[in-house]
């Protein structure tokens, strides 16, 4: 046994992590699941980006992206939680599939 | 290094990895939008354990301090502005939720099968492993455009958020 076969496990985790996102993004109707789904993906890369990082060696680098990927996932939440709001104050429902008013 | 230690690192691996995906299943199955937000914060702060036992202490200390931390604190605030579910809404979620997660356990059974086989192939690894530099001077020597790009990323959300919530006058 060594470092690689101590690793391998986290591969097939991140997949199972971004299988749970993905599969909630694609059924759910509800916008602020979305958000959530869209933070369970980014939970997967982030642990991907770290474990590439201990198989490559490069930590401090992935450790850099990893900071820099929390910054801009917290931007992306924060407004996207703030769209979701003005929404709600607008049509007084989460459900995704009243969105419609761009419908052409 | 001694085959035992690296059986039991191995073990506290999968466990941290395993309570990692209930707490990402838990956070879109349950049906209380602040339960789910907590589930995602313990899934955070999993992530956190983990990036400490693979020596990335800094992203562990931002995973927890900002995604455990300020992200609940985000969705916690949002759900609170949002009326609470009818009885009538409740029952439609329960059905909703049985007729639509019904195929994800297979998709994970799938989906970790063939991960199980693929990662079960030797993992090519480049020829000489760098002993890696260290984050401070690799941040604010040559990733400093990276900060500058984090800079303009918070001041665009904080503007995007005082767009969305301007009162009209």
């Amino acid at each position: 046994m060594n470092l690689i076969s101590l690793v391998m496990p986290f591969g097939v985790f991140v997949a199972l992590m971004a299988a749970v996102g993905l599969y909630c993004l694609i059924v759910t109707r509800d916008m602020l699941r979305v958000i959530l789904a869209l933070e369970v993906i980014t939970k997967a890369v982030t642990l991907l980006l770290i474990v590439g990082g201990l198989v490559s060696g490069h930590m401090a680098l992935a450790q850099a992206l990893v900071i820099t990927l929390i910054v801009i996932e917290v931007v992306v939440i924060v407004v996207a939680a703030g769209i979701v709001i003005a929404v709600y104050k607008h049509t007084g429902t989460l459900d995704i599939r009243r969105l419609r008013n761009l419908k052409g | 290094m001694d085959p035992t230690f690296l059986k039991q690192q191995l073990l506290m691996n999968i466990i941290l990895m395993g309570a990692m995906l209930l707490g990402a299943v838990a956070t879109v199955m349950l049906r209380q939008l602040v339960k789910a937000a907590i589930a995602l914060a313990f899934t955070s702060v999993v992530l956190c354990i983990v990036m400490f036992k693979l020596n990335a202490p800094w992203a562990a200390v931002f995973e927890l301090s900002v995604c455990a931390g300020l992200i609940t604190v985000v969705f916690i605030s949002a759900v609170s502005l949002v009326k609470p579910a009818t009885e009538e809404e409740r029952a439609a979620h329960i059905r909703f939720k049985t007729r639509r997660y019904f195929l994800l356990p297979l998709v994970l059974l799938l989906v970790g099968v063939g991960m199980s086989y693929l990662t079960g192939q030797p993992l090519p690894l480049p020829a000489a492993e760098s002993a890696g530099t260290e984050l401070r001077s690799l941040l604010w020597g040559s990733r400093s455009l990276d900060l500058l790009g984090q800079v303009l990323v918070l001041l665009a959300g904080v503007w995007g958020v005082v767009v969305l919530f301007k009162e009209e006058k």
